[in-house]
């Protein structure tokens, strides 16, 4: 177990310099000059020009830059943005506002989903079955942008229930509409993949023995069914929540939200490349250890994984 | 242990009224088109309190569907849809479902067919046998546990305080079916249902299993409701058979009556093919002399021919003259890493050292229990596996040797049977491109003589030339392992190596499949090499046997003699342990 730990860390190494080089090579070949831009519609001196380029390393050559960022990196400094913010700032406001979103959006999914796809599954063929399987293929079929406006249009501007946009302060409150918006389509995953795992748990051989045994439905369903069901839920979600947290930009834009997405977005119009590398290997980071995490969390559910 | 059996209920049984009475009762499945498809036609049987009733009959018959039928265990569409299921005088089939749970496990036990998958893999086997003692208020909390340790001891599992720890994936076949029967015992009901509970074990773990399941149900007094597909097996532990053919009850009466003078010709058939009581037939070992006198016949003059043939595809020096001997196996061993929970990898021999030669014509079975390595020794004579170390001789030139056009050569004339006839013929491939793909592959003839020679083999497996437009799920499992020999043989090997091949199949169809081996043999001069669990198979087509034990070779010598004057205890044991062994038949020697 601690070695398979241990190789899943040491194999978080390539991938990070792997990403980060990717990235950076990307921001680095993006047309345009950010100290440029940075004077608006009058160009700067010459002088302040050159000195800012020497400031930001902007005059070396690209590895010498990557280098220079990976140290900076190494010993958790990184780096300023070119409007003279540092990045940690930067991620220090927007990262516990997508991660509040992202959880908010896992809870939904976790709970409703598989409260809801358990039901249907008990009761195959039936009608609120049917009806949810029909919702959820509507669900899945409409893209987010479209699902994010129409909630805020309606709810928001028509209604008047919540807020159509979120304020800078961005609580758990006012998150849990755009939560509700994020999660939808994983929610109806969720909600299909506990169906048809809890219907075909019901029809396996341990099921009958367990029935036998005397057990009565409710316990039968509770120890036998629905933790066996839950195994690839389990391993979906975790993975999910991952691609929540990257998938936030469309719904932090439709709902202004100050999240990641929000500053990756306005970091990469500004041709910020010290942000955005930044933010993605944060970001790639976390989706490494949520893999691990789940991986972790598959062995507790089911006792024949084991990692060696 | 006395302490569990003593809690047995002390309740009045009268031994002359029966426990369980089934009289005329109807099961039927719902079809796709929501007709009622009848499973079972009024079946009657009784069973006495302490009595073992064994019900017999193929797959299919309906013996199951009886038995889950008792419980209100029917699986999908099935419901009962006439006659009575008397429990102690209760009518079982107008117990509202409710109630019904009080009757499983307290009243009603189960043991479940396969070992492995019904036992759920997420819950420690302690949990799961606690959880039969909670169900029918037997025991609660650290008692609960207690008694499970109890069960599992009982039921023949050692140290069985670390066995209520482990898994179900951590316990083999054998031990999962005594968990089984700790749980089905559990509540100590009135009367056990055992659907098949050996038959996905090895033949010396299934003698042990029956044994001490006879044992227990003796000393609790609990009756049995045996199924069983082995007609020898049934014979040997119940006292009342009940035969079942199509859904109907056919035959029924004392054990030994029935096997002494079956009445209805279906029972006759049973009898006579039962593989555990033909396979002492003095007429068996004579009608193989005659098959391998053919055989050899056929081979020799066959290999005189194609001797040149296998001497280009084999260039070289090592390209021998042909012998006697169409295979030898030179010290094989095969050595499997096994990942561990350091950086370094385990080792495990699964073939250790073994030798032996092959005679053109011939059988050579070889047998033992799973893990004994057999199958790993097939696939690397097939080359489907590379040998750590020593050789395979085909025709005295090494397998391993061949280059990319000599191991085609070598496909063509080594073939295989796989076991499961399920999952070896390609479900999304029609029966005639399933037999003509490697006649294609191997270039043989045109389109036209390819569906000649797909005919002429479906003929030869007697099917039908119509099931070619079929598909695999669209035949039974003995009809697709029919498909499988015939794909065998279109491509007309010389040697076949059968790993398993008639294991799954029910035992009428397993006697025809045999027959049918033994008549292309002759015909053919085909070589078998016989990969079987099953001793009681062995003698009716193998002439030589090759008994392994943990991937050594224990024992190789003539059938006979293996059979008469076994050298080895191992031997011994797994001749001991094929079922009806000690039974007397009439017409026997």
């Amino acid at each position: 177990m601690a070695w398979y730990v241990g190789r899943r860390v040491l194999q978080m190494i390539p991938v990070f310099f792997g990403a980060t080089l990717l990235v950076y090579a990307l921001v680095f070949l993006l047309p345009g000059d950010p100290i440029a831009a940075l004077g608006g519609n009058r160009p700067l001196a010459p002088g302040v020009a050159a000195q800012l380029r020497h400031q930001y390393h902007l005059d070396e050559s690209f590895f010498q830059q990557y280098l220079t960022y990976l140290k900076g990196i190494l010993t958790l400094d990184f780096g300023t943005s070119y409007s003279g913010r540092p990045v940690t700032e930067v991620m220090a406001q927007a990262f516990p506002v997508t991660i509040r979103l992202a959880l908010l959006a896992l809870l939904f999914e976790g709970v409703f989903g598989i409260g809801a796809g358990l039901i249907a599954g008990l009761r195959r063929g039936g009608v609120f079955d049917a009806t949810l399987l029909v919702a959820s293929l509507v669900v899945i079929a409409v893209p987010i942008f479209v699902i994010g406006f129409v909630v805020q249009i309606v709810f928001g501007v028509k209604l008047g229930w919540i807020n159509p946009t979120v304020g800078p302060e961005a609580s758990w409150g006012q998150l849990v509409v755009p939560a509700l918006v994020l999660g939808s389509i994983s929610f109806a995953y969720v909600l299909r993949l506990t169906r048809d795992s809890v219907t075909e748990n019901l029809s396996a051989d341990w099921v009958r023995t367990a029935t036998a045994k005397g057990l009565s439905r409710r316990r039968v369903v509770s120890t036998h069914v629905l933790r066996n069901s839950l195994i690839p839920v389990v391993t979906f979600l975790g993975a999910d929540l991952g691609a929540l947290m990257a998938g936030a930009i469309v719904t932090e834009g439709i709902f202004n939200i100050p999240g990641v997405g929000h500053a990756l977005y306005q970091a990469i119009i500004r041709g910020e490349g010290p942000t955005v590398v930044s933010i993605v290997t944060v970001l790639v980071v976390i989706y490494i250890l949520t893999s691990l995490f789940v991986d972790l969390l598959y062995a507790v559910l089911d006792p024949r994984i084991r990692y060696v | 242990m006395s302490e569990i059996i003593s809690s047995t209920r002390q309740e009045f049984v009268d031994p002359n009224s029966p426990l369980l009475e089934i009289i005329d009762l109807d099961v039927a499945f719902k079809s796709a088109q929501g007709r009622d498809v009848p499973a079972v036609r009024k079946a009657n049987l009784v069973v006495y309190p302490g009595q073992t009733v064994a019900i017999v009959g193929e797959s299919g018959s309906g013996k199951s569907t009886t038995a889950h039928a008792i419980i209100d265990l029917l699986p999908g569409t099935g419901r009962v849809t006439g006659g009575q299921i008397l429990f102690e005088g209760r009518d079982l089939t107008k117990l509202p479902a409710k109630e019904f749970v009080g009757i499983r496990g307290d009243a009603i036990g189960l043991v479940p067919q396969d070992p492995m998958s019904n036992l759920n893999p997420v819950w420690k086997i302690g949990y799961q046998v606690a959880e039969a003692l909670k169900a029918n208020g037997r025991a609660k909390g650290a008692e609960a546990k207690r008694q499970a340790a109890q069960l599992l001891t009982e039921a023949g599992l050692g140290d069985a305080e670390r066995r209520l720890k482990q898994y179900p994936h951590e316990f083999s076949g054998g031990m999962r079916q005594r968990t089984l029967i700790a749980i089905g015992l559990a509540a100590r009901p009135k009367l056990l249902i055992a659907d098949e509970p050996t038959s996905a074990l090895d033949v010396t773990v299934q003698r042990q299993i029956l044994d001490h399941l006879e044992t227990l149900t003796t000393e609790l007094g609990t009756a049995v409701l045996l199924i069983t597909h082995d007609l020898g097996l049934a014979a040997e532990r119940a006292e009342h058979l009940v035969v079942m053919y199509r859904g109907q009850v056919v035959e029924s009466g004392p054990a030994r009556e029935i096997l002494r003078d079956p009445q209805h010709p279906y029972t006759r058939r049973l009898v006579a093919s039962a593989p555990s009581l033909a396979s002492r037939r003095a007429d068996t070992a004579a009608a193989r002399a005659e098959v391998v006198e053919r055989a050899e016949q056929v081979a020799d003059a066959a290999a005189q021919e194609g001797g040149t043939l296998a001497a280009e595809a084999a260039s070289g020096p090592a390209a021998a003259a042909v012998t006697d001997d169409v295979l030898t196996i030179e010290n094989l061993t095969k050595v499997y890493k096994i990942r561990g929970a350091g950086p370094r990898a385990a080792e495990f021999k699964a073939v250790d050292d073994v030798s032996f030669t092959v005679r053109r014509g011939t059988t050579t079975a070889v047998v033992g229990e799973s893990g004994s390595g057999k199958s790993t020794l097939a696939q690397m004579v097939l080359r489907l596996q590379t040998p750590t170390a020593g050789r395979v001789l085909f025709d005295g030139v090494d397998v391993n040797g061949f280059d990319r056009k000599a191991q085609f050569a070598f496909r063509r004339r080594v073939q295989p049977i796989f076991q499961n006839p399920y999952g070896s013929l390609d479900p999304t491939y029609s029966i005639y491109r399933t037999i003509e793909e490697p006649l294609r592959l191997h270039r043989v003839g045109d389109k036209r003589s390819r569906e000649a020679t797909v005919r002429e083999m479906l003929d030869r497996v007697s099917l039908p030339s119509s099931v070619m437009r079929r598909y695999p799920n669209e035949l039974s499992g003995g009809q697709r392992q029919r498909v499988a020999i015939a794909r065998a043989l279109a491509l007309r090997p010389e040697v076949v190596v059968c790993d398993e091949a008639v294991s799954a199949l029910d035992v009428l169809v397993q006697a025809q499949i045999l027959a049918l081996l033994s008549e292309l043999q002759a015909e053919l001069g085909l070589t078998y090499l016989f990969i079987t669990h099953d001793l009681a198979v062995v003698r009716q087509i193998a002439d030589r046997v090759c008994v392994m034990q943990s991937g050594t070779l224990v024992e190789h010598a003539d059938t006979e003699t293996v059979f008469e004057h076994p050298q080895q205890e191992y031997t011994q044991a797994l001749l001991n342990a094929i079922p009806g062994a000690g039974l007397v038949l009439s017409g026997d020697r």
